[in-house]
C-alpha cells in the first residue's frame, strides 16, 4: 500500500507539470480553435531559459522562473503575430499546418549549435535534494515544490480568467468572437494575451519538468506536449478545470502503469484511454456538449 | 480511346521509360535510384491519406500507422518464407493488404463517429499506440527485433515495381473517386449531416474510404520494407504521420495531381537541400524546411495545387 501512495505521489508531481502545459493548449484552443501543435516547444524553450538563467547568470531559483516565464511570454506572442495572425480566416487545417511548421522550426532550430545545441544537458538543481519521510512514503523537497509552484500558477490564473476585466474578455472571445467584437472588445489583443498566458505557465513547466527530471534537449517538448494535449482533451477541451483534471488524471495513470505493469508501455495505455474516453464521452470528462447547427 | 487517354499512357511509360534508361546506363547512382523509389512510395502512401482526409473528409493523424504496419507485417511474411523469392513477396503483399485491411476496418468502424480534431486526436493516439507496440514487438515475436529495429529483410523492391503500384495507387484513387462510392465519400467531405439526409449511409463510406486510403499506405510500406531491408519503429512515429499530412495539405486537399507534386517536391527538396547546402550549415536543412512550410501556409492557405488537376486524372466527358 505504501508502494501505491508513494507512486501516487509520483503521478501527481508529473500531472501537474502536465496541467501546466494543458492549460495552454486548453486557453489556445477555447479562443481560436486551434491546436497549438507548438506549444509543446515553447515548453521546450521555458526548460532551457531556465537551465540558463540558472547556470549562466546564477539566478535564483524564483528568478529563474520568472524569466523563462517573461521570456515563452514573448515568444508565444511573437509567434502568434507572425505565423497565426495572417492565417486567422484561413481554413483551421492550415492554421494547424502552420503550427507543425513552427514547432519544428523552434525543435530544428533550437538544436542548431549556436542555439541550445543537439545534446543533451543536465539540468541544475538550485537546491541539494532531502527527503522527507511521512508514515512510509518519501516526500522530496522537489515534489513538493513542484507541486506548490503548480499550484500558486493555477490559482493567479483562475484568478485572472474569472476576476479580473481581461479575463472577462477571454471568456467572452471563447463563448463568440463576433459578438464579443460587437461589444467592444479587442479580439486581437486578448488573442494575444491568450497565447502569452498559456507560454508563461508552459515556460514555468519547462522549468519544474527540467528540475524533477533533470535531463533536457531540444526534442524534450514533444512527448509531453502531446500527452497535455491529451490531457486538455480528456478533460474537456476549452475547459480549465477539465484541463487540470485531464492532466492529473494521465500524470497517475502514467506512472501507475510504468509502476504495476509495464514502463516501456505506458504511452500505449495513456492513449489507449483516451480513445476510449473519446469514444464514451466524445467531449471529455468536463467538456460542454456542443450544439451543431444544420 | 480518347486523346487523353493516349496522351496518359504515352506520359505513364515515358517517365518509366526515362528513369530506367537513366538507371542501366548508370546516371543514377543506387543512392538516388533509392531516393526516386522511395518519393514514389510517399506518394502511394500520400495518396491514401488524400483518399481519407482530401476526399472523405476524415482527418487523421495516424496514417504511418497503417504504413508501419503493413511494412513488418509483409517484413515478418517475407523474412519466414525467403526462401520462394518472389512468391514470397506477393504473400507477404496480400497478407499485408489483408491485415491492414482488417485492423482499418476494425479501428475505424468506432472511431471514425468522431468528427474533425476528436477524430484527429483519436487517430493520433493509434499511431503512438502502434509505434509503442512495434517498440515491444519482441517480446511476442522476437524475429521483429522491437526498438532494435527489424534486420535482414529480403530485398524485392525494385525500380519497375514500385513505378508499377504508383500507376496502380493512381488509377485506382482516380477511379474510385469519380465511382458512385467516391461521390458518396465527397459529399461526406461537404457536409455529412447533408449527406445522411440525402440517404448516403455515411458509416459504411467513411470507412471504405478509410480502409482503402489506409491499404495504400500498407503498400507503401510493404515497398519501404523491401526496398531498405531495415524497420525501426521511429520509421512510422508520429512525425511522420505529420509528414504524410503536411504533403498532402501541401499539395492541395483532394487534388491528387497536387499529392503527387508535392510528395515528389517534397522528397526531393529534403534530399536536395543535403546536396546543396554546404556541409557547415547543413543542420539547416531541418530549419529551412519548416520555414518555407510556414511561408507556404500564410501565403497559400489553400495549399499549392488546390482545384487544381491533370488533364488526364479529370474525369472523362462520359463520367460526368
Amino acid at each position: 500500500m505504501a508502494y501505491f501512495f508513494q507512486q501516487l505521489i509520483n503521478g501527481l508531481q508529473l500531472g501537474f507539470v502536465y496541467a501546466l502545459i494543458a492549460l495552454g493548449y486548453t486557453m489556445v484552443y477555447g479562443i481560436v480553435r486551434l491546436i497549438n501543435f507548438a506549444h509543446g516547444d515553447i515548453f521546450m524553450v521555458g526548460a532551457y531559459l531556465g537551465f540558463y538563467a540558472l547556470t549562466l547568470y546564477h539566478l535564483p531559483f524564483p528568478l529563474a522562473i520568472l524569466f523563462a516565464m517573461a521570456g515563452c511570454t514573448l515568444l508565444g506572442i511573437t509567434i502568434e503575430r507572425f505565423a497565426y495572425r495572417p492565417l486567422r480566416n484561413a481554413p483551421r487545417i492550415s492554421a494547424l499546418i502552420t503550427a507543425i511548421g513552427v514547432s519544428l522550426f523552434l525543435e530544428y532550430f533550437s538544436s542548431l549549435k549556436f542555439v541550445f545545441g543537439p545534446n543533451y544537458l543536465a539540468y541544475p538543481r538550485p537546491f541539494s535534494v532531502c527527503i522527507y519521510q511521512i508514515g512510509t512514503v518519501c516526500i522530496s523537497n522537489i515534489q513538493i515544490l513542484v507541486v506548490g509552484v503548480s499550484v500558486v500558477l493555477l490559482l493567479i490564473l483562475q484568478f485572472i480568467v474569472q476576476k479580473t476585466k481581461t479575463g472577462m474578455a477571454m471568456r467572452a472571445v471563447s463563448y463568440d468572437k463576433n459578438t464579443a467584437k460587437l461589444m467592444g472588445i479587442d479580439v486581437d489583443y486578448i488573442i494575444s494575451v491568450t497565447f502569452g498566458i498559456g507560454s508563461a505557465l508552459a515556460g514555468a513547466g519547462g522549468v519544474l519538468y527540467g528540475i524533477a527530471y533533470p535531463q533536457i534537449h531540444p526534442f524534450m517538448g514533444i512527448m509531453p506536449g502531446l500527452k497535455a494535449f491529451v490531457a486538455a482533451v480528456l478533460g474537456g477541451i476549452g475547459s480549465i478545470p477539465g484541463a487540470m483534471l485531464g492532466a492529473i488524471i494521465m500524470g497517475i495513470v502514467e506512472t501507475m502503469c510504468s509502476a504495476y505493469i509495464s514502463s516501456t508501455m505506458r504511452d500505449a495505455f495513456a492513449f489507449a484511454i483516451l480513445i476510449i474516453v473519446l469514444l464514451v464521452k466524445p467531449t471529455g470528462i468536463l467538456g460542454k456538449r456542443e450544439i451543431e447547427k444544420v | 480511346m480518347s486523346k487523353e487517354k493516349i496522351y496518359s499512357l504515352l506520359l505513364g511509360f515515358g517517365v518509366f521509360a526515362v528513369i530506367m534508361l537513366m538507371i542501366s546506363f548508370g546516371f543514377l547512382n543506387p543512392y538516388w535510384n533509392q531516393i526516386i523509389q522511395f518519393a514514389f512510395i510517399i506518394t502511394i502512401s500520400a495518396l491514401g491519406l488524400n483518399l481519407i482526409y482530401g476526399y472523405t473528409g476524415q482527418f487523421s493523424l495516424g496514417h504511418a500507422a497503417f504504413y508501419g504496419l503493413g511494412a513488418y507485417c509483409s517484413a515478418f511474411v517475407t523474412k519466414s518464407l525467403n526462401s520462394l523469392g518472389y512468391l514470397a513477396f506477393v504473400a507477404g503483399l496480400l497478407s499485408a493488404i489483408i491485415f491492414v485491411a482488417l485492423i482499418a476496418f476494425l479501428i475505424g468502424l468506432p472511431i471514425l463517429r468522431l468528427k474533425s480534431d476528436y477524430l484527429g486526436i483519436a487517430t493520433l493516439g493509434f499511431g503512438i499506440i502502434v509505434k509503442v507496440l512495434l517498440d515491444n514487438a519482441d517480446a511476442l515475436i522476437p524475429v521483429l527485433g522491437g526498438s532494435r529495429g527489424m534486420l535482414g529483410i529480403p530485398k524485392f523492391t525494385v525500380f519497375p515495381i514500385t513505378y508499377l503500384f504508383f500507376i496502380i495507387a493512381i488509377v485506382v484513387i482516380r477511379n474510385f473517386v469519380f465511382s458512385d462510392v467516391g461521390r458518396s465519400c465527397i459529399s461526406i467531405r461537404e457536409d455529412d449531416i447533408a449527406a445522411e439526409c440525402v440517404g448516403v449511409n455515411t458509416t459504411k463510406y467513411k470507412t471504405t474510404g478509410f480502409v482503402l486510403g489506409s491499404v495504400f499506405a500498407g503498400v507503401a510500406g510493404v515497398l519501404y520494407a523491401h526496398l531498405y531491408s531495415f524497420l525501426h519503429p521511429s520509421n512510422f512515429d508520429f512525425l511522420k504521420s505529420i509528414d504524410l499530412l503536411l504533403i498532402v495539405v501541401l499539395g492541395g486537399l483532394g487534388s491528387i495531381s497536387g499529392t503527387i507534386i508535392a510528395a515528389i517536391g517534397w522528397t526531393f527538396l529534403l534530399e536536395g537541400l543535403r546536396v546543396i547546402l554546404p556541409p557547415q550549415i547543413l543542420d539547416w536543412r531541418l530549419v529551412i524546411y519548416p520555414l518555407l512550410l510556414i511561408i507556404i501556409m500564410v501565403i497559400k492557405p489553400m495549399g499549392l495545387g488546390s482545384g487544381m488537376e491533370f488533364k488526364f486524372i479529370k474525369a472523362g466527358d462520359g463520367n460526368r
